[in-house]
């Protein structure tokens, strides 16, 4: 295996890596209107993620840091060319960020309402678009001899990428029903099982649907296991649910996240983003990577800093494992006034 | 097309408003973590009630700063791929390096532990909770640390190779990269900046809260610290801005002859303080000037040659070919001088709140009244000038608390655009750097939204952050003086409610 193959695998373990762990803060931050009541319920929600969202956007960071690095034409192509997405992507990020840090520092009713509404939307939309970028990199985006993307932006929006849309909107919310269940008590706990259920059961539709297309347009037999251990976990992870095997179910929802995530990759491979204008303008690891000097050292760097990354956020995790419900909230932090 | 409108133009105003917008917050993230960090370590270590209430006070503050350094930092990262692609293939294999250590290192280690610092009062024991914090400060400075490196070579480019046949340059030696003169200068000038910055924030604060005889235990050990960090930190920000400089009179001549409106060389060469030149001509009409100081500054002679902007460019035609390679010399001019103007006048109040805070005269025996007599400045142990002297001080430092954040953001346009017209220097030019295939419309929607995005954002955060400092140190409850003993929580309180969190 050649280095920039190595680096086409981290960087589909980085994304992931993204999609499991901010798939279900996504998934939590739209659960805020779907599945809270009040207040301290929805505070009970922003809880459960609130010590470990940053961390998890880092992935993110991470991935597209890494594929300028090892990729350095394919972050060229794809940033410069799903430009207004993106654009949205970052409003959405930024303001979401924001609105969790912020939120709970004035007590006034009508503030925190608004920063609420923003974390709903704010998750919601870029949990859609994701998937709709993922959708036109595997199917491949109008791109010329220069590597340069000539299409536009309605072009994005086919309706390939629109169903990849869906799958990672309906999978991330399922995922975060699915962890808000496992991390919280009482009656949100009962409630999100119930809901999980119903999100479950559409996800899968659409996720079926949308992975067997991609298995038909680009699909070899490795995509096909990946497709097969995907669909099987998350019905796996819908039966778990219903025993209320609370950890089982949102393990399951994430292999669900890391065998979908495979399946495009292992069906990208060896392209990194195609052209459907000629074959011969395709992006790929070979002609889109760095030098292999920029990649040993990458290689090196990787192999030290992600065992630690992956053991002190595991740690995290560890020591907010207590589930919490409306009981943990303080009377006047439900009102605001967190000191 | 209009070209006020070019895509170039836009591109690098949007990197101009997105960067000095994200630095006022980095340097303030920067100081402010280690700032908190020592007063926790002093709670932690005294057990002084007024050392943990500072510390969620600043902690506070910082925790505003950090949420906007952190969302407006992914733009940074977002727009070297958006708005300047060709800048990302030509330099990728090298510039990529650092962003990628910078994520995996500094990121990952700065947002985790500032999680765990956050919802951890009553999860982790005292000492695991303080180291929580010390790590978000090691992450800070690592990450500043890895996108000076990446600038640096942006400014003095180092261990590289041009690869002609892929049209890019590529890595030779990172080493190089992260380790010249170049990128250790200027990690040393920003992060002691970061320092003054975070000082005189504290200063400033502390002397609004003192003026109104407000948390008085609290502020004054904020006042001392504050004053100490502006006071070192002036000192190693002038020490080592010296330094970048005689660095940049041997790598980038033209930027410091610019920041000097030196136009043609001499020996030796005078410093000026103030010019006004025709940029057409090439000449001062009216200049200020102090002789050989220029020299000095260059080369640590008062006698040596300095080449002039004139020269610098003849220099250059024949090396690159026909063209203008001067940048902006009035903001080139000028943004050298508010730097040094800004940043050194924060140092001066703070050496003079230092010495006028001395022990002896910080809140003399026989002028205390009650435990929180609010100090006076005894000026020469002068009764009568003193009370009138006092809260003149308290203002001015109140006033000048932003004065170092304006010296960054000069500081920086100056870097910045002292290298015009290269993106890396006499590698690269900015006008070879944009997008090709993003139209003018698609900068100008990113700059209209991400700028009125900020704006909105600043009101907010600035408020915010009013309401805080007005509200001074949080009461303390149970929970806080009595953390848990070990990881995750007493299991006695299971069901306490969460005293620290959104």
């Amino acid at each position: 295996m050649e280095l920039h193959d190595v680096w086409f695998v981290l960087i589909a373990v980085l994304w992931t890596g993204y999609f499991f762990l901010e798939g279900f803060d996504f998934g939590v931050g739209i659960l805020t209107k779907l599945l809270a009541r009040n207040r301290p319920e929805r505070r009970v929600l922003i809880n459960t993620i609130g010590p470990v969202w940053d961390g998890n956007e880092v992935w993110l960071l991470t991935a597209g840091g890494a594929t300028f690095a090892a990729f350095p034409d394919w972050y060229a192509t794809l940033f410069s060319g799903f430009y207004l997405p993106l654009l949205v992507i970052l409003v959405c990020l930024i303001v979401r960020g924001v609105a969790f840090e912020y939120r709970a520092k004035r007590p006034e009713e009508n503030w925190q309402r608004n920063w609420e509404t923003a974390i709903f939307w704010t998750s919601l939309i870029p949990a859609f678009l994701w998937g709709v970028a993922f959708g036109n990199i595997v199917w491949g985006v109008k791109i010329d001899r220069h590597f340069e993307y000539v299409g536009s932006v309605w072009d994005l929006l086919n309706p390939y990428a629109l169903l990849g849309g869906l799958v990672t909107l309906t999978l991330f919310t399922f995922h975060g029903a699915v962890f808000t269940a496992l991390k919280t008590v009482g009656d949100i706990r009962v409630r999100a099982r119930k809901l999980a259920l119903r999100v479950g059961l559409v996800t899968a539709v659409v996720a079926l649907g949308f992975l067997l297309w991609t298995q038909a347009h680009s699909g070899d037999g490795k995509s096909l296991v990946a497709l097969v251990v995907a669909v099987a976990a998350l019905a796996a992870a819908l039966v778990a649910n219903q025993f209320g095997r609370e950890g089982w179910a949102f393990a399951l929802s994430g292999v669900t996240i890391v065998a979908a995530v495979a399946m495009l990759f292992l069906s990208l491979f060896p392209n990194v983003m195609p052209s459907t204008l000629n074959g011969d303008w395709s992006l790929t690891v070979t002609n889109a990577s760095s030098s292999p000097y920029t990649l040993k050292i990458m290689t090196w760097l990787a192999a030290i800093a992600t065992p630690l990354v992956l053991l002190y956020q595991g740690w995290t995790y560890w020591v907010f494992r207590k589930r919490i419900g409306t009981q943990h909230i303080a009377p006047d932090a439900a009102a605001g006034a967190a000191h | 097309m209009d070209l006020a409108l070019a895509p170039e133009t836009l591109a690098r105003w949007q990197f101009g408003i997105t960067t000095v917008y994200h630095f006022l917050f980095v340097p303030l993230t920067i100081s402010l973590a280690a700032l908190t960090a020592g007063l926790q370590t002093a709670w932690v270590r005294t057990e002084k009630e007024k050392y943990l209430r500072a510390t969620k006070f600043w902690g506070k503050l910082f925790l505003i700063n950090i949420a906007m350094g952190v969302v407006t930092g992914i733009v940074q990262e977002f727009q070297f791929g958006m708005n300047w692609s060709d800048y990302s293939r030509f330099v990728g294999d090298i510039f990529g390096a650092p962003l990628a250590f910078e994520a995996l290192i500094a990121f990952f280690f700065e947002s985790t532990f500032i999680g765990l610092w956050i919802f951890g009062w009553d999860k982790l024991p005292k000492k695991i909770h303080l180291a929580c914090i010390w790590m978000v400060s090691i992450g800070t400075i690592l990450s500043a640390y890895f996108i000076l490196a990446a600038n640096s070579w942006m400014q003095h480019p180092v261990g590289y190779k041009i690869n002609k046949a892929k049209g890019r340059a590529e890595l030779t030696d990172f080493w190089a990269v992260l380790t010249q003169n170049t990128a250790l200068s200027q990690a040393f000038h920003t992060l002691s900046a970061a320092f003054l910055t975070g000082g005189a924030f504290m200063v400033g604060i502390a002397a609004y809260h003192l003026a109104r005889k407000k948390h008085i235990r609290e502020m004054k050990t904020s006042l001392r610290l504050g004053l100490v960090t502006v006071v070192i930190a002036g000192l190693l920000t002038a020490i080592s801005g010296d330094t970048l400089g005689k660095v940049m009179f041997k790598q980038q001549p033209m930027k410091m002859a610019a920041a000097e409106a030196l136009w043609d060389g001499q020996k030796p060469a005078p410093f000026s303080i103030f010019a006004y030149g025709d940029v057409e001509r090439g000449h001062n009409t009216v200049a200020i000037e102090i002789p050989g100081l220029l020299s000095f500054l260059a080369d640590d002679d008062f006698t040596s040659y300095v080449p002039g902007i004139n020269d610098v460019n003849k220099a250059e035609q024949q090396k690159f070919g026909p063209g203008d390679y001067r940048p902006n010399i009035p903001v080139a001019f000028w943004g050298f001088r508010w730097m040094i103007g800004f940043g050194m006048s924060s140092f001066a109040l703070g050496l003079a709140g230092l010495w006028l805070t001395r022990k002896k005269f910080m809140l003399p025996q026989h002028l205390r009244v009650g435990e929180d007599e609010v100090p006076h400045l005894v000026l020469f142990k002068n009764k009568a000038l003193s009370p009138k002297l006092t809260p003149w001080y308290w203002r001015i430092a109140t006033w000048t608390l932003a004065f170092p954040l304006i010296a960054n953001s000069w500081g920086w346009i100056f870097t910045e655009m002292g290298r015009q017209p290269w993106v890396v220097y006499g590698v690269l030019q900015t006008r070879h750097a944009v997008s090709p295939g993003v139209s003018q419309g698609e900068v100008l929607t990113s700059m209209i939204v991400l700028t009125s995005l900020y704006a909105i954002l600043a009101v907010v955060e600035v408020k915010l952050l009013a309401k805080y400092v007005k509200a001074g140190p949080p009461e303390l409850t149970e929970a806080d003086l009595n953390p848990p003993t070990k990881i995750g929580g007493d299991t006695r309180d299971a069901d306490k409610p969460m005293a620290f969190s959104y």
